[in-house]
C-alpha cells in the first residue's frame, strides 16, 4: 500500500515563516496541545507545526514524513523526523509512547483511515485530526450546479492529483468515529482559515474541522 | 573543489598503547604494542565537548580531510564534508579520524614486525573485530583527553563502528550518524568478502601471507578483490550512465580477449591502482572483521541491543539505489531504535549512485549532517573552541587545481570503500 501526501505538503516546504506565525489551522492544533507534552506529528510535511510545538511549547516532538523534501526541511529546522509510510512508522512505537498524535489534513489521502486512527490512539493518549470538509455549502452547491466533485476549500486539489483521495464530510467523520469506538472530545471549526463558533449547521458552514479524539 | 574551505595541510599522527599490558581482542588473542594512526582537524573547546570521531570504510584511512603537503593533489577521503563551513564544520568541532587496526595506513597491521619473531606478522596477526577497533578508538580519545564524544559518524564499514559505539559504549557518545550501513553483516556481504579473499588466496604470490620482502606481491588477487568490491559500490543505473556499453578506444568489437568495454577498463584501472595503495593481508583482516559484525547476536534482537542506548540521538541515512547495504537494513535499525524510545532521524536519500552515494551526494549529506550537528550543539550546549591568533596563518594556499567533475568523481570513487 502506498500513501502519497498531498502536494500541499511540499508547497509548505518552501521558505517558511518564523515559528511564531503559524498557518491558522495549524495554530488551532497547536493550541490544543499543552506545553511540555510528548507529541508525534504524522505526515508532518515541512515541520512547521512541529517546530512551533518544540520551540514555543517545549514539546518533545517527533515526526513521520514520506517525502524527502519534507524530511530535509524538518531536519533543517532541527527536528527529529523519520522518513517512511505512516502505518509502518507508527508500528515501531510502543503503546502510549506519546501524549498526542497529530494528523493534519492528510486523512483523505490514506487508504486505511480506520487503522491509522486506531494506531494513533494506540501510541498516543489523544489524537488530533484536522480534516477538509466536502460538506461545506459551496461544495454542495458546486456539485449540484456543475455535476463535478468539488475541490475542498482548504485542500484545493482535484481527485486525480494523488493516488488516492476520498472526499468526505464532517458528518461522515463523526459517524465513522462512533463506528470504530472513538470519541470526539474537542471540536473546532474553521471557515476559510478563521475559527467560527457554531453549534448548528457545522457541516454546512465549516471548510475545515479539527478534532481531538480519544478511545471510548 | 574550492580550497578556501579546506582544513589545509594536515599532519599524520600516531598513538601507541598496550606496550606493557597487551590489548585483549574479542577473539581471546592479544596484541602488543598497538599503534593507531590518526588525524585531527579543528580545535577542542575548553570543556572538550566538541569532539567528533569519523570512522572510515574498508579501504579508507585516517586521512579524511585536507592535504599532506603543498604538492599533494588529492585531499582526504571525506574532504567534501569535513572542513570550515562544511557538514562537519571544523570551525566549530574537533574532528578526529583514526585508522582501524589491521588496515595498512599506519595502524598496527599484518605488515608490521611481529615483536615475538622479529619479522612481519603476516597471518600470525590476530583476527580483529569491529568491537576491537572501537575499543582501540576509546583508548585514542582518552589519550586525547576526551571523556565523551559529541558524535561518531561514518558510512559503510564506518557505520558499523558507529553502531558499535552506540550499542556497547553508550555513555561515551551523545549522538551517532550511521550512514549506508547495517547492524549485522548479511550473508550476501559475507559472500562478496569471501570472493575477494579467495581471489587473494588464489594468487601464488600471496604465499600464505608471507610475501613481505619478496619479489612479488599478490597484486593480481588483490586487484580482482577490488574489482568485485567496486561492482558492489555502483548501481546498475550508475553503470549504465557512466559506462553504458561503450567501447574503449575501439570503433567496433575486436573479437578477442582484450579490454574492450569502458566498464572493463574502469575496473582494471581501479583494481591495479588499489594494489599500489593497499595491502592484500590487510584486505583479508578488514573484510573478516566486517563479516563477524552482528549487533543482534548476543541479545537475539536489535532492540534489546540498543535498550541502554536510547538516550543517544541518531541520524540514520541510507540510499535508494544501494544494493550492498540496502535501505531495509537501515529501516530495521530505525525500527529497533524507535522501539526503545531513541531520538531517531532517518532519511532514505533518493540517489542513483548505489553504495558510492554516501560520498557523492554531498549536498544532501551536508544539509542533513550540518543541521543535525547544529541541533546537537544547541541541545548539548557545546561551546565553540576559543579563537586562536594563528587561524589565518594556517589557511591553505594551495594552487587551485581545475578538475573535471568526472575526474573528481573518479577520485572520490577511488577513495571509497
Amino acid at each position: 500500500m502506498s500513501v502519497t501526501l498531498p502536494p500541499a505538503t511540499t508547497e509548505r516546504a518552501l521558505p517558511h515563516p518564523p515559528a511564531t506565525n503559524l498557518r491558522s489551522d495549524l495554530q488551532v492544533i497547536a493550541d490544543l496541545v499543552p506545553a511540555r507534552v510528548k507529541a508525534l506529528d504524522i505526515g508532518c510535511g515541512n515541520g512547521e507545526l512541529l517546530e512551533y510545538l518544540v520551540r514555543q511549547k517545549q514539546v518533545m516532538g517527533r515526526g513521520i514524513e514520506l517525502s524527502e523534501t519534507g524530511v530535509l526541511a524538518c531536519v533543517r529546522r532541527g527536528l527529529s523526523v523519520r522518513q517512511g509510510k505512516l502505518q509502518e512508522g507508527m508500528a515501531d512505537y510502543p503503546d502510549v509512547s506519546f501524549d498526542y498524535v497529530i494528523l493534519s489534513q492528510t486523512l483523505p489521502f490514506l487508504s486505511d483511515p480506520q487503522m491509522i486512527l486506531q494506531e494513533m490512539l494506540r501510541i498516543g493518549k489523544k489524537a488530533i485530526v484536522s480534516i477538509p470538509n466536502w460538506g461545506y455549502w459551496r461544495c454542495r452547491l458546486s456539485l449540484l450546479t456543475t455535476g463535478r466533485i468539488p475541490l475542498a476549500p482548504d485542500l484545493p486539489q482535484p481527485w486525480y492529483a494523488s493516488p488516492r483521495m476520498q472526499a468526505f464530510t464532517i458528518t461522515d467523520f463523526a459517524h465513522f468515529c462512533t463506528q470504530i469506538n472513538i470519541r470526539i472530545c474537542e471540536e473546532i471549526y474553521l471557515s476559510h482559515s478563521r475559527r467560527i463558533q457554531i453549534r448548528k449547521f457545522k457541516t454546512l458552514m465549516a471548510t475545515t474541522a479539527v478534532f481531538a479524539l480519544e478511545k471510548v | 573543489m574550492t580550497h578556501e574551505n579546506s582544513v589545509g595541510i594536515v599532519e599524520a599522527q600516531s598513538f601507541t598503547f598496550a606496550e606493557d599490558d597487551p590489548f585483549c581482542l574479542e577473539s581471546g588473542a592479544t596484541l602488543s604494542p598497538v599503534t593507531i594512526a590518526y588525524e585531527t582537524y579543528g580545535r577542542l573547546n575548553a570543556d572538550r565537548s566538541n569532539a567528533i570521531l569519523i570512522a572510515h570504510a574498508l579501504s579508507g584511512s585516517a586521512h579524511a580531510a585536507g592535504y599532506h603537503s603543498e604538492q599533494d593533489t588529492k585531499p582526504g577521503w571525506w574532504d567534501d564534508c569535513i572542513g570550515p563551513g562544511k557538514a562537519f564544520d571544523t570551525n566549530r568541532f574537533f574532528v578526529i579520524c583514526s585508522n582501524v587496526i589491521g588496515s595498512c595506513y599506519g595502524s598496527t597491521s599484518p605488515a608490521d614486525i611481529n615483536p615475538a619473531v622479529g619479522k612481519p606478522y603476516g597471518l600470525l596477526f590476530p583476527v580483529v573485530t569491529v568491537g576491537d577497533w572501537v575499543r582501540a578508538q576509546i583508548k585514542l580519545i582518552e589519550h586525547l583527553g576526551i571523556e565523551k564524544l559529541l558524535c561518531v559518524a561514518g558510512g559503510s564499514m564506518g557505520g558499523m563502528q558507529v553502531l558499535e559505539w552506540a550499542a556497547h559504549h553508550p555513555d561515551r557518545v551523545h549522538a551517532t550518524i550511521p550512514i549506508a550501513t547495517t547492524a549485522a553483516h548479511s550473508p550476501m556481504l559475507i559472500a562478496f568478502s569471501e570472493v575477494g579473499r579467495q581471489a587473494i588466496y588464489a594468487d601464488s604470490a600471496w604465499n600464505q601471507g608471507n610475501y613481505y620482502g619478496a619479489d612479488r606481491k599478490p597484486d593480481a588477487g588483490l586487484a580482482v578483490a577490488r574489482m568485485v568490491g567496486h561492482i558492489t559500490y555502483l548501481s546498475e543505473e550508475s553503470m549504465h550512465e557512466k559506462f553504458g556499453r561503450r567501447l574503449r578506444d575501439l570503433e567496433r568489437y575486436g573479437y578477442e580477449f582484450q579490454t574492450e568495454f569502458e566498464i572493463e577498463s574502469y575496473l582494471k584501472y581501479n583494481g591495479n591502482s588499489f594494489t599500489r595503495r593497499f595491502d592484500a593481508n590487510s584486505y583479508l583482516y578488514v573484510t573478516k572483521a566486517m563479516d563477524y559484525f552482528d549487533l543482534s547476536a548476543p541479545t537475539g534482537s536489535l532492540a534489546a541491543t540498543f535498550v541502554n542506548s536510547a538516550h543517544i540521538k541518531y541520524l540514520v541515512v541510507s540510499f535508494t539505489s544501494d544494493w550492498l547495504y540496502p535501505s531495509y537494513h537501515s529501516k530495521k535499525l530505525v525500527s529497533a531504535l524507535t522501539a526503545v524510545g531513541a531520538d531517531v532521524t532517518y532519511l532514505d536519500v533518493k540517489s542513483a549512485w548505489g553504495h558510492d552515494a554516501f560520498l557523492l551526494e554531498v549536498e544532501t549529506m551536508t544539509d542533513l549532517i550540518s543541521s543535525f550537528l547544529e541541533r546537537l550543539a544547541r541541545e548539548e550546549n557545546v561551546a565553540r573552541p576559543e579563537p586562536t591568533s594563528d587561524n589565518l596563518a594556517t589557511k591553505i594556499t594551495l594552487a587551485t587545481l581545475p578538475r573535471s567533475s568526472e575526474e573528481e568523481r573518479r577520485l572520490k570513487i577511488e577513495a571509497l570503500a
